[in-house]
């Protein structure tokens, strides 16, 4: 009974546009939903320093490796802001990173695709990202304080990933002709992927009842896709280079564009763990993990000491 | 302090964004000392020129009212609009006040 009634007044606080912080009262459900989602969106971004960090070595100019060294460690930051998010829910750090490398929990399919050429660094950039910072200007928004906060400084930070990625992809489409074949090959194998980021179709998402009722999601999946799909056109076009998907129109009615039905066989395949990259991912993820366990341990050996140096003194 | 296994303790990060304004609470990091808060803390909030003073504080260290208190907890100020400048009448005309 007195649920309900802390129930009632939650949705009254969520409805009046007011955030939830930590120390609030939450239903159980919500802060599931949050552990769940935060923790997946960190993952995400620190399993997407792998495929850049594919091209830091061979990237083509100065100018390409700092650049690109910048946006991993951005992403890197990024991860760390959500992991921080996600730790007020009360579960640690550990227990999220025990779920990523156990499989319990995903991370965005995306980035089990292989980053094949250079060309690859732009459609990551421009695609990407740009799906990416679709979602998370919407998230800005979101219902819980610390998730919303990540979310504005992440956007802030974001907004050059997607710009280099473009530079690279415009300028590549501007080079010889075997550049131009290779922008247009990267944009071939990220299109159809990268609008899959959004997830399934709303009436497939058996999540979106609750998490737009309780604002944690201000658009739908769909709608977000959408939005992607309208303003990434325009600059396809500019660059000259082709959306690999023949069903694209303008809809005047709609104004919007249609598109293509995406392929939902290969996205479960890929959630499911048989993509491309899956196993070398979670691999490296491992690998680094344990090879950094003696930093840890001797962190902790020398914070140790030192305490105990403060207590005698 | 308690670690969560191996990955430190959570510091809680504030920062001033210029000489002048107040710190202001940013997010937090992990670290085992506080020489590591503070590094970790530049790592992550000031990559962009964002501050010119950084504190790190344990988690531990913060007490924080309790939301399900806030009725009781910040009453007194609930009956004292005199403390507010629209609480008193002006004569009319009067400049500068």
């Amino acid at each position: 009974m007195e649920d309900l009634k802390k129930l009632e007044e939650f949705q009254a606080k969520i409805d009046a546009e007011i955030k939830i912080e930590p120390k609030d009262w939450m239903p159980d459900d919500y802060r599931k939903h949050l552990q769940r989602q935060i923790s997946q969106h960190a993952h995400s971004e620190v399993i997407g320093m792998q495929p850049e960090g594919n091209w830091i070595s061979r990237a083509p100019s100065l100018r390409a490796k700092v650049v690109l060294l910048a946006k991993i460690q951005d992403e890197a930051g990024h991860g760390q802001y959500l992991y921080s998010a996600a730790e007020t829910l009360g579960k640690s750090r550990d227990e999220f990173i025990d779920e990523l490398q156990s499989g319990k929990a995903k991370y965005s399919s995306i980035f089990n695709y292989p980053t094949l050429t250079w060309a690859d660094m732009g459609a990551v950039g421009w695609l990407v990202d740009g799906a990416a910072i679709v979602n998370q200007v919407s998230l800005q928004r979101t219902s819980y304080g610390p998730y919303s906060r990540a979310m504005v400084r992440i956007c802030k930070e974001e907004s050059f990933h997607q710009r280099q990625g473009y530079e690279i992809m415009a300028a590549m489409a501007k080079g010889t002709p075997e550049q131009k074949a290779m922008a247009q090959d990267a944009l071939n194998r990220f299109w159809w992927p990268s609008i899959m980021m959004f997830g399934p179709h709303d009436s497939d998402s058996p999540n979106t009842g609750n998490a737009v009722k309780w604002k944690i999601k201000r658009e739908t999946n769909d709608e977000l896709r959408q939005k992607f799909i309208d303003k990434t056109i325009q600059q396809a076009e500019i660059i000259g280079l082709t959306i690999p998907d023949p069903d694209l129109k303008w809809n005047e009615d709609r104004g919007h564009y249609d598109f293509g039905e995406m392929d939902w066989d290969e996205f479960w395949r890929v959630v499911k763990g048989h993509g491309p990259c899956n196993k070398q991912r979670l691999n490296h993820h491992k690998k680094a993990h344990n090879d950094g366990a003696w930093v840890r341990k001797a962190a902790i050996a020398y914070a140790k000491k030192q305490n105990e140096k403060q207590l005698v003194a | 302090m308690s670690n969560t296994e191996n990955q430190g303790d959570v510091w809680e990060v504030f920062i001033q964004s210029k000489p002048g304004l107040p710190h202001k609470h940013a997010g937090s990091v992990h670290a085992t000392d506080k020489e590591m808060a503070l590094q970790n803390a530049r790592d992550m909030y000031t990559r962009r020129q964002e501050g010119t003073c950084l504190w790190v504080v344990p988690l531990n260290a913060i007490t924080s009212s309790m939301p399900e208190d806030n009725g009781s907890f910040f009453e007194p100020s609930d009956d004292k609009i005199y403390r507010h400048p629209t609480h008193y009448v002006m004569p009319e005309g009067a400049k500068h006040i």
